[in-house]
């Protein structure tokens, strides 16, 4: 008996760009991005307790260019991951699955978080120019 | 040797009865999460300052703490489980496999129990 290759499902080489595939794969590279959030801020607390000194390295550390860009670029994470990751919990529920409705809230958590982003930068710019 | 064929021995023994544990504990923790992040994030947003003192003052306040101890819980324990599903997504080897699933295991008890023992200490001074 000839033996056929099994059919696979779509790759991700093979799968048509579209917004509904982007964002999953966004909520994953977010995902592992604030998972090594997780580890700076680690370092973060780990140096509040070690005195005022430690602190302070800390705090040089990311305020700079790249520490702001680390900064602004996890704040994005946490929001669209927070944002998006309520769309799967509604979809977990049962709700949201019509092609618009997808779309819709597609948009609403990318566009929602980079303007949340940038609420949040004028806020720090704000605070900082106080 | 068994001269049943492959599909004949798994035909009828029923579902593995999980599985669906670390899939539904994700979801769990993501409920928990929306407000214990919300709440880490405006609090240290609308801090008037991020120095030394004020940061040590805020995390000293015995809710703030208590918060903050749950949330580092919780993150930690969310983190570990979505990263988990990535590895097992990725690689494929199953020696690498198992070592960089044990790797990032203890490297997530090691940061989270960090944290939380930060947290405390500045809670209950040194």
């Amino acid at each position: 008996m000839p033996v056929r290759p099994r059919p696979l499902s779509p790759h991700l080489e093979i799968y048509r760009w579209q917004i509904g595939n982007s964002l999953s794969i966004l909520h994953r590279i977010t995902g592992v991005g604030l998972a090594l959030g997780l580890v700076a801020l680690t370092y973060w607390l780990v140096s509040l307790a070690s005195g005022e000194e430690s602190y302070g390295m800390a705090m040089r550390l990311f305020a700079n260019p790249v520490g702001w860009l680390f900064l602004f670029g996890w704040t994005f994470a946490f929001l669209y991951h927070l944002l998006n990751g309520v769309r799967h919990l509604l979809w977990d529920a049962g709700y949201g699955f019509e092609r618009n409705q997808r779309h819709i809230s597609g948009w609403v958590a990318v566009l929602g978080a980079l303007g949340l982003t940038a609420a949040v930068a004028v806020v720090v710019w704000h605070g900082a120019s106080r | 040797m068994s001269l049943r064929s492959p599909l004949g021995r798994v035909l009828g023994t029923g579902s593995a009865k999980d599985g669906t544990g670390s899939w539904w504990a994700e979801r769990v923790t993501s409920v928990a999460l929306i407000p214990l992040t919300l709440w880490f994030f405006f609090s240290l947003l609308l801090l008037p300052s991020l120095d030394y003192l004020t940061v040590k003052a805020w995390l000293s306040v015995p809710m703030s703490s208590f918060l903050a101890v749950l949330s580092i819980a919780v993150l930690t324990y969310h983190s570990y489980l979505g990263t988990t599903v990535v590895i097992e997504d990725y690689v494929h080897a199953t020696g690498l496999k198992i070592l960089s699933l044990l790797t990032l295991r203890f490297l997530y008890v090691l940061c989270g129990g960090a944290s939380i023992f930060a947290i405390l200490h500045v809670a209950f001074g040194s």
